[in-house]
């Protein structure tokens, strides 16, 4: 996290850039990255996903330009006058409440101004957390063999994420900066994307049985997911493993775990986690362990092609799945596993695959 | 017996009657809906004709009534009557009309129509059809029952009489049958009828639903269409076998003669070269002719230069009458129409007409509305088999500001109207639901199409042009104010000066005035830029407390009562800019805001315009 006087002094830079070019007789503009999949290239050194040179430019020419600017330049009031100034912070819906006041600077939907705080995180290279500004949805929880310290508003808190915890885990703060790792028994990382099977891994005792650490994405995960996996992987040097259905969005959700996400590339530096690796649903376990499917529909069908062209999918690996599933036209739950009873999944599947993938 | 005798006992002829009970959907009765469509339209065709013929503004009245199960419909008009020995025929008799042998644009020509929704309605009902009809004022009403028999397709009239009628003239038509009611689709009675409105906007037609409901499609026009008139044959039309049983029946004695009295566009010097083309014989009698000299008869027709069919005897509706009619029955922004000349297929005329109207409360998602018709008679079915839709489809309306994704019939808040007018239109089948794909025919829709297109395109980009200055009025008066002001409160300085940037984003002429102090004297820079596409000459006037020194261009200097205007006369290429100096004292020296002279206020930014 930044200073606060830091973050002012970059946003005031922002107002002061389009301040000069009115002085300067410059029709007023906005540069940002284009945030396309054909504007993603991967980046050598951080081994991540981060915007190439495309940029969008908003200039005060078009309507919509200049209604975006005159928006920025009221959002940047916000946070530097309220935020900044009076310690205080919203949420990303309640921005969008706020700007009812702002006449015709109002924002149309709670994308748009979503959007806008993002764009303020690439022009001044800060983390809307610099901003004060709080997301909706609640972080992952956390359930394994590990004890962290959290900063809360009522003090520090230990808890170890097994013993302290209820069958839902530790739930991690929106900011996780907060939370301190200090300890912990664990050999890797599972996260997860859907509860069911989570929770089918703790009642199953994996987490004891495997000292695997076992993290709840709850389907395309938060930015505070994504952090604490990554900093599960780098600080305490765990290997991390994704385990999703073996559909297109899932292959995604991974995409946006391990590579970046469209959306966020600009923040890649700070939540991907290269090192994490796929576990399945792989389309070749859909054969190899015969499980229950359902076909693809037309929806799928033409995600998994656009898969084919997204950079991020661009390796052997990638593509000689996604065309085997294709092929097959079928798409498979992780719960799928259920049919063969409901140990096979950390009995037979997990053990088979970690051990195949190098963990165990 | 021989099996060929055995077979021979079961066969029989079948009355044309007989083959369309079994066959209704030829004629298009084959949903229920489409019945009760279909006889209104049958009716309504008629009615509509025969007030044409007899220069009488139609006034329709049709009314669907709900009886048990299936429906009564009433068709009435004010047309010319009929007399009474030909009411049962022209009811009861497939195949009986008046138009089936004249080369002349009319709806009806089969002499089917009627007949077979009189057919329809015994068939399902059961029931006999009631027909009242009136010649004239001096004339009592008359009033019959009638039937088919199917059997002999002969009427069968079940009851006749004497009765009152208040109409001067007219018919009423009464039928009951199987049906379905239906409103919202285009597909209906209610948009059939919407759709005759529009192509005849000389007719009043009322409407009666079945929930009471009363709808009234006025008229627009007190203007009866042109008369259309019966024309020859033109010989680039014929068939050999029409041609034979012509020559067997003619009245003429000499060859010479059956051509020029039969056909259109064939004089006596044409005719004499026909004959000779053909190696016959201009003096021998037409009857004489055996089967090869017709067929060498007709290689030589085809191998003239003919005349076109004379024109005169097609009715178009005329530009300023489709846009009446359209605009009467839709609330729309824009109309553009196009007619074109008369052209020809096979010998038979045809006349192309087409409209466009846009925006207003046509729907802007989905494909435009497609309303064709041929002969002032709506084609509601069949769309997609339709030359006038493959018309449609191979116009790349892109290039006339249109969208067609994925080619096909194009999208956007529009409605697209073509009228075909004929002597013979080519219907792909006797339902009448589309026209075939004749090259010359698809050709003609194209072209008419294309031209609305351009009268649409223009329209358009006057209307961007338009909506791109409001744009950037709303950007310079409401958007820039907010943005400077904003960003000062933020960054705690002035307002900075949005001029330059206004004069920009507008094209316009820009004057800014910069002020420096130094030494006890001001130098002030007056900066005059041209952002507009075209070259401004003007005046400047900068009017000063004091006259000002070191003059750069040198100005005139006219002295004020309290002060001095100092003026240039100054000429700028587009992008072009220029800079005016001069000097005055620090102290006790006013300006007032510069003056352009001779360049609309609307393009000028920083300073005064004046006429």
């Amino acid at each position: 996290m930044k200073e606060a006087a830091v973050t002012k002094e970059r946003l005031l830079g922002l107002a002061e850039t389009l301040y000069d070019q009115f002085e300067k007789g410059i029709v007023p503009y906005l540069a940002l990255p284009s945030r396309t999949k054909r504007n993603i290239e991967y980046d050598q050194e951080g081994e991540v996903w981060v915007y190439g040179d495309q940029e969008s430019v908003r200039s005060v020419k078009t309507v919509r330009g200049a209604k975006s600017v005159l928006k920025t330049s009221y959002l940047v009031e916000l946070l530097i006058n309220e935020h900044l100034k009076n310690n205080r912070g919203s949420t990303l819906r309640e921005i969008y409440y706020i700007s009812e006041n702002w006449d015709v600077a109002k924002f149309g939907e709670q994308a748009e101004s979503d959007r806008l705080v993002e764009d303020l995180e690439i022009l001044t290279s800060l983390l809307r957390e610099d901003f004060h500004v709080r997301p909706e949805e609640d972080g992952a929880t956390v359930f394994g063999p590990l004890t962290i310290s959290e900063k809360t508003r009522r003090g520090e808190r230990t808890i170890h994420c097994q013993e302290d915890v209820g069958e839902a885990g530790y739930q991690i703060p929106f900011n996780v900066d907060n939370v301190e790792f200090k300890d912990h028994d664990a050999k890797f990382v599972v996260a997860i994307e859907t509860g069911g099977m989570h929770a089918r891994l703790i009642e199953n005792g994996f987490d004891q049985e495997h000292q695997a650490i076992l993290v709840h994405l709850k389907g395309q995960p938060a930015r505070s997911t994504r952090r604490i996996i990554k900093r599960l992987n780098e600080e305490l040097n765990l290997p991390v493993v994704i385990f999703t259905d073996g559909d297109p969005w899932s292959y995604r959700i991974y995409a946006s775990v391990a590579y970046g996400a469209i959306k966020s590339a600009h923040l890649s530096d700070y939540l991907v986690t290269p090192a994490a690796q796929f576990l399945g649903v792989q389309p070749t376990d859909i054969v190899n362990y015969d499980l229950s499917t359902d076909k693809l529909t037309d929806q799928d069908l033409q995600a998994l092609r656009s898969e084919l062209t997204d950079p991020r999918f661009a390796t052997d690996y990638w593509k000689e799945q996604i065309q085997l599933q294709l092929k097959l036209s079928k798409k498979a739950e992780q719960q799928a596993f259920a049919g063969k009873g409901l140990d096979f999944v950390t009995r037979v599947y997990l053990p088979e695959r970690l051990s195949e993938m190098g963990m165990i | 017996m021989e099996i060929a005798e055995e077979l021979a006992k079961h066969q029989k002829a079948i009355s044309v009657a007989e083959f369309f009970e079994k066959n209704r959907q030829i004629l298009g009765f084959d949903s229920a809906p489409r019945a009760l469509i279909t006889t209104v339209k049958e009716a309504v065709d008629n009615s509509l004709d025969a007030c044409e013929e007899s220069d009488i503004l139609p006034d329709i009245f049709v009314q669907i009534k709900r009886r048990g199960e299936g429906f009564r419909v009433v068709v009435e008009d004010n047309g010319p009557g009929i007399v009474g020995s030909e009411v049962p025929r022209v009811f009861a008799k497939l195949l009986y009309g008046s138009r089936f042998h004249a080369l002349k644009q009319s709806r009806g020509q089969q002499g089917i129509g009627i007949s077979a929704g009189v057919l329809y309605s015994q068939l399902t009902t059961g029931r006999p059809t009631a027909v009242t009809t009136k010649i004239g004022p001096t004339h009592s009403a008359g009033r019959w029952e009638l039937m088919i028999n199917t059997a002999t397709n002969e009427p069968e009239v079940l009851k006749t009489e004497e009765t009152d009628w208040d109409r001067p003239h007219g018919t009423r038509v009464e039928m009951e049958m199987e049906g379905s009611y239906v409103r919202s689709r285009r597909q209906s009675i209610y948009g059939y009828l919407k759709n005759v409105a529009i192509v005849n906007p000389h007719a009043r037609i009322t409407l009666v639903e079945p929930d009471g409901n009363v709808e009234v499609f006025e008229r627009a026009t007190d203007q009866m269409p042109r008369p259309s008139y019966e024309i020859k044959p033109h010989p680039l039309g014929m068939e050999l076998g029409g041609l034979i049983k012509m020559l067997r029946y003619t009245e003429k004695k000499k060859l010479k003669g059956f051509l020029q009295g039969t056909f259109s566009s064939v004089g006596a010097i044409i005719s004499s070269e026909i004959c000779e083309r053909a190696e016959l014989d201009p003096e021998m009698a037409p009857q004489d002719l055996t089967h090869a000299e017709a067929t060498r008869l007709l290689a030589a027709f085809k191998g003239m230069r003919l005349k076109s069919p004379p024109t005169d005897c097609l009715s178009p509706i005329g530009e300023e009458l489709i846009r009446a009619g359209l605009e009467k029955e839709y609330r729309v922004d824009f109309v553009a129409t196009a007619t074109r000349p008369v052209a020809v297929f096979s010998g038979n005329p045809f006349q192309v007409e087409v409209g466009l109207a846009y925006g207003g409360e046509l729907k802007a998602d989905g494909k435009v509305d497609v309303l064709r018709f041929a002969n002032r008679v709506p084609l509601l079915y069949q769309q997609g088999g339709c030359a006038i839709t493959h018309a449609i489809e191979n116009v790349s309306w892109k290039s006339y500001s249109l969208s067609q994704p994925g080619g096909g019939v194009p999208t956007g808040s529009a409605a697209i109207i073509v009228h075909i007018a004929s002597t013979n239109i080519p219907f792909t089948s006797e339902s009448k639901d589309a026209v075939a794909d004749v090259p010359e025919i698809v050709a003609e829709v194209e072209l008419g199409l294309k031209e609305v297109g351009r009268k649409l395109r223009r329209y358009l980009s006057k209307k961007s042009a338009l909506s791109e200055r409001k744009e950037k009025e709303e950007i310079i008066r409401k958007l820039l104010p907010r943005i400077s002001k904003k960003l000062a409160e933020l960054l705690e300085r002035d307002e900075p000066d949005i001029n330059p940037v206004v004069a920009k984003i507008m094209g316009n002429l820009l004057v800014r005035r910069s002020v420096v102090s130094e030494n006890g004297k001001t130098a002030v820079t007056l900066l005059v830029a041209n952002y507009g596409d075209a070259v401004r000459a003007f005046k400047l006037h900068e009017t000063v407390s004091v006259e000002a020194g070191s003059v750069e261009p040198p100005a005139r200097v006219i002295p004020l009562g309290d002060g001095y205007d100092h003026l240039w006369k100054v000429s700028l290429r587009p992008g072009e800019k220029q800079k005016i100096r001069y000097t005055v004292p620090s102290e006790g020296v006013s300006f007032s805001e510069p003056v352009v002279e001779g360049v609309p206020s609307e393009l000028v930014s920083g300073a005064k315009a004046v006429g």
